[in-house]
């Protein structure tokens, strides 16, 4: 529309949204110790016994065959025996290990572990990539060229989106591997097209568009060439260089693992490294583990082992860990017991009554548990943490107040996350931590 | 050969090149019918000069886009700029609003409005998802006159999956007698249900008290149902006139009559100024569905008139289309310091399905378009067009990515057509978009097909962006074109990537 300046509301879209509830979320009584997220996002839940909840003393009926968890360089906390090399990191990161929220479905459960509310109420919320993007992004002053809302490789679909806050809080998915010679981020790095044909590219397009010629000073005209300077920043410029592994070394490389989930790890390290606020890995790895559990389990945990501890390490070293909250979990974890019987042969269900959590950096002590499950692992047994809890505990080491506002489209006073009043109960944030 | 040698030859041989502007025509605007009327009244007052109606080129695109959602053919448009009717304008309106792409893309639209989608948030399950869909696109194919339509959803009863409107009820996260008058409100009123009063909000919630909800044997089925054992409440119309119920009845009835009745000029004003929205990008009240008191139409005579229209037509919504589409303020060019007061078509970013289709039927490549929820998965067959997909949960990443948007709340706003950093590096960029120009068949029969290089140029400029080249873009086009081989695979795809780039490609103008 022409001549029309780009006002704050037209830039959240048509819905009305304003800028007043952003001061008051961002600032009041709370820390801002870290500045980066890498969410490790396990999607179709791993088990909380085969992981960082190990239930030997429940019998083979629980534990199945992986009944020697081991020790970490922590006394007293043991984990998975399929997890050596995090075993000897428990200094850096916490385990959560009475996560609970009840939900059994994948979908309603995603969406509950990443907005900390239940599904179904009147509204679609943000997850807490898109709540961070709101308050750390663009909105709050950052200038990086990489957008503050980064998936490695593929996107989650509804149940990690910006809800109500609208497209301009979606996260951006890379797609690619970064685990092939070259990274190819759709969109930032084209095949066989060399920066010279770019750049010729760019100017035979800019001498063809002749409505944009005739139109100068409209504000989707300008908004295009807003745009384009952007993407060719990352076509063409540093900015995309972030996503290119070959400046690694192959030590570097070797040391996280030659698996897409290791090298995501690496690329989460350079793009925190550069500013990016939030960083989803989604880890399809097959954690949906109905059949045949011990089998996926002995094949995948190694690589998260590898590629995990090496980015704890890494991030340590670099001192990075103390500005960036590495955060893992599933949206369930999976029934206790074990299904031995024909079709499952050995697999678990869906277990949204308690599972785990890993949270390190940004401030969030290490080497402590929080929380415990039951002898079983069935239920939790003492100090449950709900999706909130846990949520509004990153927040508020992001310098984001879990009591702050959202700007709803409708106006509606909306909290960040919710109260007791919304549906889920809350038990209050992970203090023992900070 | 020397370049510029090729370059004079080029320009030599083409075959009258256009001087004027490719967008505008030479006429100036006359109102011409009621419309044009009620709009220039208010240009003259506020000093005004509109632009001209745009060219016979950009009208055709653009009435093909706006009235189906769909680009016309290269052959299309060159029929359409061959004709030499005067009144070829109209006919292809009346021609492009039988066209079953009209049902499709409209019943898109209403799919949005009406939430359909099978999972998360909205739970429709697939088969009732398609049977809903179903039975909105036949209604918009057939014409079904609006009150009839509103009717039919409001008073619906029975299963999911055998009564589709059936399935209105079912399209929400709120089933409360609240939720459901919300969304009722939001669906017929284009009426924001938390800006009104609570007693107002009750007495309207009332007539829903009584819907119940049920499982059967059947997996996945359930039915909506008028449930007297319910207690019923105290409704109150929305102009707060107490309703009486005779004892036994539905008071879902007696709200679809008040509803549905020519008295009720909110109903009337809702769609129309829904539709004029559609086809001008902005309501005669805006945002479209936010008509409430203290937010006045823009032009309250435009608004009146366009009501009384549908009111005489019998509720028959494509008469306001062709009112609309046929009226000089529709076929103003974009050129013009403003948009406002309707004073210019205003530049809108292709719709997220309307693109990808766009791109698909140029290139003739196909996308899949799946759905994960629940297993086993739903793939379409190929060449499914995107405008045509019948569940919300039935997508693709690029229509994620383009804004399409996810039916959560029936809000208009939900679509999101400005555009991004990271749909630009998609466009740019992607091997998607690559792929589809580089193995496109329709592109090879044409290299292979049109021998003059001329000729090749001007066939995928009409197929883009249904025009000719201008002789300026002729240079342009053999200047970039390696040893001048224009026909060469390495520039043909360069042109059409850069057409793909512009602001005419990318947006309805």
């Amino acid at each position: 529309m022409r001549m029309l300046p780009i006002t704050r509301r037209e830039f959240f879209g048509a819905a009305g949204l304003t800028f007043a509830a952003i001061p008051g979320g961002a600032q009041t009584g709370a820390n801002s110790k870290a500045k980066s997220v890498i969410q490790i996002w396990m999607w179709g839940g791993p088990a909380h016994l085969d992981t960082f909840d190990p239930k030997p003393e429940a019998g083979s009926d629980y534990c199945g065959p992986l009944d020697r968890p081991i020790e970490t360089n922590v006394k007293g906390i043991r984990i998975s025996e399929l997890l050596p090399l995090l075993a000897k990191q428990a200094d850096k990161y916490s385990l959560i290990r009475s996560m609970t929220h009840g939900v059994n479905a994948h979908e309603t459960a995603s969406y509950t572990v990443q907005t900390g509310r239940l599904s179904g109420g009147h509204d679609v919320y943000p997850s807490v990539g898109a709540v961070v993007s709101l308050f750390k992004g663009y909105s709050a002053g950052y200038k990086g060229l990489i957008p503050p809302y980064i998936v490695l490789t593929q996107p989650q679909g509804r149940f990690s989106e910006a809800g109500f806050l609208g497209s301009r809080y979606k996260p951006f998915a890379t797609g690619g591997d970064p685990a092939q010679a070259r990274f190819a981020v759709e969109g930032v790095v084209a095949q066989g097209i060399t920066d010279q044909r770019q750049r010729d590219r760019r100017t035979y397009l800019h001498q063809m568009d002749t409505l944009a010629q005739a139109m100068r000073g409209d504000s989707e005209v300008d908004a295009m060439e807003e745009t384009e300077k952007q993407a060719y920043e990352l076509i063409l410029g540093d900015a995309g260089k972030v996503f290119d592994l070959s400046q690694e070394k192959d030590e570097m490389r070797d040391l996280y693992g030659r698996t897409t989930f290791g090298q995501s790890c690496l690329v989460a390290r350079r793009l925190v490294e550069r500013g990016v606020p939030y960083v989803t890995i989604n880890y399809q790895g097959g954690w949906d583990t109905h059949k045949q559990n011990f089998q996926v389990m002995r094949q995948r945990l190694p690589q998260m082992d590898k590629g995990l501890s090496a980015l704890l390490q890494d991030l340590s070293n670099r001192g990075l860990l103390d500005s960036t909250i590495v955060w893992w979990n599933g949206e369930f974890g999976r029934t206790p017991k074990v299904d031995w019987g024909a079709p499952w042969n050995g697999g678990r269900g869906h277990w949204g009554a308690v599972f785990s959590a890993l949270l390190a950096g940004g401030g969030f002590k290490g080497g402590q548990v929080v929380g415990a499950s039951d002898a079983r692992g069935e239920e939790v047994k003492s100090r449950p943490v709900y999706p909130a809890d846990l949520i509004g505990s990153i927040y508020r080491q992001l310098g984001i107040d879990p009591a702050g506002q959202l700007p709803h489209p409708a106006g509606v006073p909306t909290r960040i996350t919710p109260t007791a009043a919304e549906g889920l109960p809350v038990a209050g944030l992970l203090k023992e931590l900070v | 050969m020397n370049k510029l040698l090729i370059f004079g030859m080029l320009a030599a041989a083409l075959p009258g090149a256009e001087k004027q502007s490719p967008f505008e025509s030479r006429i100036d605007f006359v109102p011409q019918g009621r419309i044009d009327e009620l709009v220039s009244a208010q240009w003259k007052r506020l000093a005004i000069q509109p632009p001209r109606l745009c060219s016979d080129a950009v009208y055709v695109r653009r009435a093909y886009l706006d009235a189906t959602g769909t680009l016309p053919t290269a052959e299309e448009t060159s029929a359409f700029l061959a004709d030499s009717s005067p009144s070829k304008r109209a006919a292809l309106i009346d021609k492009l609003l039988e066209r079953e792409e009209f049902a499709g893309y409209w019943a898109m639209k209403w799919s949005d409005l009406l939430r359909i989608k099978a999972e998360f948030p909205i739970n429709l399950w697939p088969n009732a998802a398609q049977a809903y869909y179903n039975w909105l696109r036949s209604a918009l194919r057939e014409g079904k006159p609006y009150d009839q339509f509103a009717r039919e959803l409001l008073t619906a009863s029975g299963s999911n999956f055998r009564s589709a409107p059936a399935n209105f009820y079912r399209a929400m996260q709120n089933k409360e007698p609240g939720g459901i008058a919300e969304t009722v409100a939001l669906t017929f009123l284009g009426s924001r249900f938390d800006k009104w009063p609570a007693g107002r909000q009750a007495g309207m919630a009332a007539f829903f008290s009584q819907v119940g909800y049920k499982e059967t044997g059947e997996w996945k089925e359930e039915i909506v149902f008028f449930d007297p054992a319910r207690k019923a409440g105290a409704p109150v119309f929305p102009d707060g006139t107490p309703a009486r119920i005779a004892p036994g009845q539905d008071p879902r009835q007696v709200f679809a009559e008040w509803l549905v009745s020519p008295r009720n000029g909110a109903f009337s004003a809702a769609i129309v100024n829904r539709i004029w929205y559609w086809l001008l990008g902005r309501g005669i009240v805006q945002e479209p569905d936010d008509l409430r008191a203290d937010n006045p139409p823009e032009n309250p005579e435009l608004l009146a008139f366009l009501q009384r229209e549908l009111v005489a037509s019998h509720y028959d919504l494509k008469h306001i289309y062709r009112l609309i589409l046929n009226s000089g303020v529709w076929q103003l060019s974009s050129i013009a310091p403003s948009d406002a007061h309707f004073a210019a078509y205003p530049l809108r970013r292709l719709d997220a399905e309307v693109l990808i289709d766009a791109i698909d039927q140029i290139t003739g490549t196909s996308e899949t378009y799946t759905s994960s929820i629940p297993e086993p998965y739903t793939f379409m067959p190929d060449f499914q067009r995107a405008i045509a997909l019948p569940d919300g949960s039935i997508g693709s990443s690029f229509l994620e990515e383009f804004g399409r948007p996810p039916r959560d709340t029936g809000l208009e706003s939900e679509r999101n057509n400005r555009i991004t950093d990271a749909q630009r590096l998609h466009m740019l960029n992607s091997s998607h978009v690559q792929r589809k120009i580089q193995q496109s068949p329709k592109l090879q029969a044409m290299m292979r097909d049109i021998r003059n290089p001329q000729e090749l140029v001007k066939q995928i400029y009409l197929t883009i962006l249904s025009r000719p080249p201008s002789e300026e873009e002729w240079k342009l086009v053999a200047a970039h074109s390696q040893n001048g081989n224009v026909r060469g695979q390495a520039a043909v795809v360069d042109l059409v990537w850069a057409l793909f780039n512009s602001t005419e490609f990318l947006y309805r103008h």
